[in-house]
């Protein structure tokens, strides 16, 4: 019997051969010139732009889109380019229906916002497209720079030094550059390489030099790093996974979301990757979706999304939601996995429902199970210590790392941070971006009026 | 329902839009259609004497665009017709024959010489057509020899050719102005002076629609070169019901009928020309745009809204605006209104806010949250606010009563009318002794 959308069990090919790509092309393909013109048209150049404010960026909206607007996409790219060096990114992950768009005041007049991040993709390609990188690098300084991680935070803070003239070298645990641009977002967001494609048109102002396969604290000592530079940039995210806590979590067919998510995207043969039939998502926010739309897409019969609280909730925004019932994942909310069941393999899940009693989760005698050959956890990341000596350990705010406003580490003085593995703003790449971009300022600054003289000796 | 059919200087036809003298009038095919899809009548594309013009081989239209590439304005340089004179005038006694209801109405340029005008009139009356239109209007090409605008901004001239008109024909003579003068009262006065029955407003405006950038050149682009055109659309129509307005309040005019031409493109637009004075209103650039179709909405909505007004025919809309169209000096000055806005309706765009405060004077305030709010002791009352504001009736402009006090003047709000002819700081008022 051939393998099909039923078939039992965790295995590869449930779908025709061309139908991998066309379920993976994508989400939302790049404007044509017209279509720029029309959407673009459709903005108010509001005064001091909700738009703006809405970005973590702050991006100057209205002036990109009259740019556009006016027939210069290039003009618009460096407009963003200068809030925001993923800018390209951005537009294809941001959740913007809960950012720009959101604040768009057309989403206020008609319920339609102007398409911000849509146009922000229309002008962001002609630059990358064309290979073009808008920035020349200052005269060198001599100052060299760690920065940990080479995801959007780590990218967007070694961008500002390096154009500063300042030597960055950027430590990167896994085998190619970007992070969750790269391992961790659908693959129908971001098709076609993109996110390597933007590395390296990142990497075209010079300066920069990543060291791949070093993860500190394993391959490299944080200390050792901090010595041998004149500060530190912290971006290396949450690379811990949070388990469920239950019993055979280690059968086969459990396995954490952002490691189903890594594999697809690494993968250079959809058609070759196995996916359950009947696969639980357990979780509520974008990795849950991410995981369970693409779940789907691979083949799978049955995918149940559930998440422990009430809709209301959900982390994942309503777009995001719809978007995972238009691709036919069921969503239950209201409900926690109690017990895994099965052999070797897992078998079913079981669940019970919960009740939200002044905001204190409570676990109900009733419940029901789920048939599952898969099932993928998402139920949050953790940051983990970059060094296992306690004298030395960055201070927290709760389980991440407390910055101040510039992302500085008060308690290491050089030392800074930003993106998710920080406690300050939303877990999202354009938060991370915006903070490394900060920070590439605040070292900058630290390194030309406190350095040398205020530096600690090593 | 409200009865649409025109008597215009004794041109009949069952509904005011005709199509202006065009490409869209040049030939029977085109004409036909138009009938069959309803217009009213025509103006055919301008004769001129044998040997016939001839056009350019390359671009004839510049345009300028709106959003998604909306047509606002087109300007052209294609002369008048480019066909034999038999070969019109055979199409054009056709299709009269064919359509006895419809106005066809025959445009005509011929040089400035009366033998001219007697040689080509007879032969238009012989098609059986409702009227001649003068053309004294085209400001690109023809004008160059003489004819089209050169000959409408002389004034003594329309007269003349006018008084040979009315002599040689029975039809009856509409003259079409030119607006590129710098007051259309005078030709219109030459044109009643002369014995015409009509006079129809406006022929193209001289333009340059756009440069060509990469070639440092005026579109429309003629192998490098370009040459100014004539502009017509929407984007004319204000000029076109001022010039209207002024002829149809001129008392040395007063009653002399008018079509009006610039822009029309709805229904609305053909109401507004009518209330300022015109007796029918002819069509082009939104026909060229969308095609013959326009004109079901055209008759549909004049007649719905004539309707709802309470207007039996056309004649009733006719004027009905002119008595309102003043002077400055005669406006009410003790007339107090301040902007409001409606905060329900607000979405908080700000452009008012900008507009008011870098350009205007800074009568709006923002505040947290962005409220908007108006500053009594600064509003004018400009209106620039609610032009700017993109939804409708969201901002305002209320009157303030007689008796309030105007916090931007400290003064009372007069009860009695008071202009400019009485105002203190005129030099020129007198008090009544």
């Amino acid at each position: 019997m051939e393998t099909g959308r039923t078939t039992p069990g965790v295995v590869a090919g449930r779908l025709p051969p061309d139908a991998y790509e066309t379920n993976f092309a994508d989400l939302h393909p790049r404007y044509d010139p017209h279509e720029a013109h029309v959407a673009a048209d459709r903005c108010y150049f509001c005064y001091d732009a909700p738009c703006i404010t809405a970005c973590p960026t702050a991006i100057d909206i209205p002036l990109f889109i009259r740019q556009i607007a006016t027939g210069l996409p290039e003009a618009a790219a460096r407009t963003i380019f200068d809030s925001n060096i993923l800018g390209g990114m951005c537009a294809r992950v941001c959740p913007t229906e809960t950012l720009c768009e959101e604040a768009c005041v057309r989403e206020a007049a008609e319920g339609k916002p102007v398409e911000i991040g849509r146009l922000q993709r229309y002008a962001t390609d002609t630059l990358i497209g064309a290979g073009v990188h808008p920035y020349t690098r200052a005269a060198p300084t001599g100052r060299r720079i760690a920065v940990i991680g080479a995801g959007p935070g780590g990218l967007s803070c070694a961008h500002g030094l390096a154009r500063r003239g300042h030597d960055v070298t950027v430590f990167e645990a896994r085998p190619r550059p970007g992070g969750l641009n790269e391992y961790g977002i659908a693959s129908y967001k971001t098709p076609d390489g993109f996110a390597q494609k933007e590395v390296a048109w990142l990497m075209q102002i010079g300066g920069i030099t990543i060291e791949y396969g070093a993860e500190i604290g394993r391959d490299r000592s944080f200390d050792d790093i901090r010595a041998a530079h004149d500060a530190v940039f912290i971006g290396n995210g949450l690379r811990g996974v949070n388990a469920l806590g239950l019993d055979g979590e280690d059968m086969a067919g459990v396995e954490d979301a952002v490691d189903f998510i890594a594999r697809l995207r690494q993968a250079g043969d959809r058609a070759a990757l196995p996916v359950g039939r009947d696969v639980v998502v357990i979780g509520g926010g974008m990795t849950a979706v991410d995981a369970a739309i693409q779940a789907r897409l691979l083949g799978a019969q049955n995918v149940t999304m559930v998440y422990r609280r009430g809709a209301e909730r959900l982390n994942a925004s309503v777009y995001e939601q719809n978007l995972a019932q238009i691709n036919g994942v069921r969503l239950i909310t209201g409900a926690v996995p109690v017990r895994l069941h099965g052999d070797r393999a897992v078998e079913r899940v079981e669940f019970a429902y919960t009740s939200d009693e002044g905001g204190r989760l409570v676990t109900m005698n009733d419940g029901f199970w789920l048939p599952a050959d898969q099932v993928l956890k998402a139920i949050g990341q953790v940051m983990q210590p970059l060094t296992a000596d306690p004298e030395a350990a960055l201070d927290l705010d709760g389980t991440k790392l407390r910055t101040a406003g510039t992302g500085a580490v008060p308690s290491h003085p050089g030392v800074f941070a930003g993106g998710d593995c920080t406690a300050s703003g939303e877990a999202l790449t354009v938060t991370a971006v915006a903070q490394g971009r900060d920070a590439a300022a605040a070292i900058h600054d630290y390194l030309t009026d406190a350095q040398p003289a205020q530096k600690e000796p090593a | 329902m409200a009865d649409l059919s025109t008597d215009f200087v004794g041109i009949k036809s069952p509904n005011p839009f005709w199509l202006a003298s065009a490409p869209p009038t040049d030939k029977e095919y085109n004409v036909r259609r138009a009938f069959e899809a309803g217009w009213g009548g025509v103006v055919w594309k301008t004769l001129g004497l044998d040997p016939h013009v001839v056009n350019v081989n390359g671009p004839r239209y510049g345009v300028i665009h709106g959003a998604d590439r909306r047509v606002l304005g087109i300007n052209n340089i294609e002369l008048i017709t480019d066909r034999p004179l038999e070969v019109n005038l055979r199409e054009i006694k056709a299709v009269k024959r064919d359509y006895p209801d419809r106005a066809m109405v025959v445009s005509v340029m011929v040089p400035c010489e009366e033998w001219a005008w007697k040689e080509i009139l007879p032969k238009v009356e012989e098609t059986g057509a409702d009227g001649i239109e003068l053309n004294f209007g085209c400001p690109h090409g023809m004008s160059e020899r003489g004819m089209g605008s050169a000959v409408g901004q002389v004034p003594e001239y329309i007269e003349m050719v006018a008084r040979w008109c009315k002599q040689t024909t029975r039809m009856p003579v509409i003259v079409k102005l030119t607006p590129n003068i710098t007051d259309i009262r005078h030709p219109a006065r030459a044109a009643h002076a002369g014995g015409a029955d009509a006079v129809s407003l406006i022929n193209t405006i001289n333009s340059i629609t756009s440069v060509n950038l990469d070639a440092m050149c005026p579109e429309p682009m003629i192998d490098g070169k370009g040459s100014h055109g004539g502009y017509c659309g929407a984007a004319v129509k204000p000029i076109a019901l001022n010039m209207v307005a002024e002829i149809a309040r001129d008392p040395a005019t007063a009653g002399l009928p008018i079509s009006g031409i610039g822009g029309v493109t709805t229904w609305r637009d053909a109401a507004e020309f009518l209330a300022l004075g015109a007796g029918s209103v002819q069509v082009c650039t939104a026909a060229m745009t969308y095609g013959f179709g326009i004109i079901k909405e055209l008759t549909a909505g004049l007649s719905e809204w004539m309707d709802r007004a309470g207007y039996d025919n056309i004649a009733a809309v006719t004027g009905r605006a002119v008595p309102n169209v003043s002077d400055w000096k005669n406006l009410n000055l003790n007339y107090v209104t301040k902007a409001r806005i409606d905060q329900d309706l607000c979405i908080k765009c700000g452009r008012c806010y900008a507009a008011c405060e870098d350009t205007s004077h800074q009568a709006i305030g923002m505040g947290p949250d962005r409220t908007f709010e108006v500053i009594d002791a600064e509003c004018v009352a400009c209106n620039l606010c609610v032009n700017v504001c993109p939804v409708q009736d969201c901002i305002t402009m209320e009157r303030l009563p007689a008796g309030a006090t105007d916090p931007r003047t400290g003064r009372v709000v007069p009860a009695e009318f008071g202009d400019w002819t009485t105002h203190p700081n005129n030099p020129a008022a007198h008090a009544a002794e």
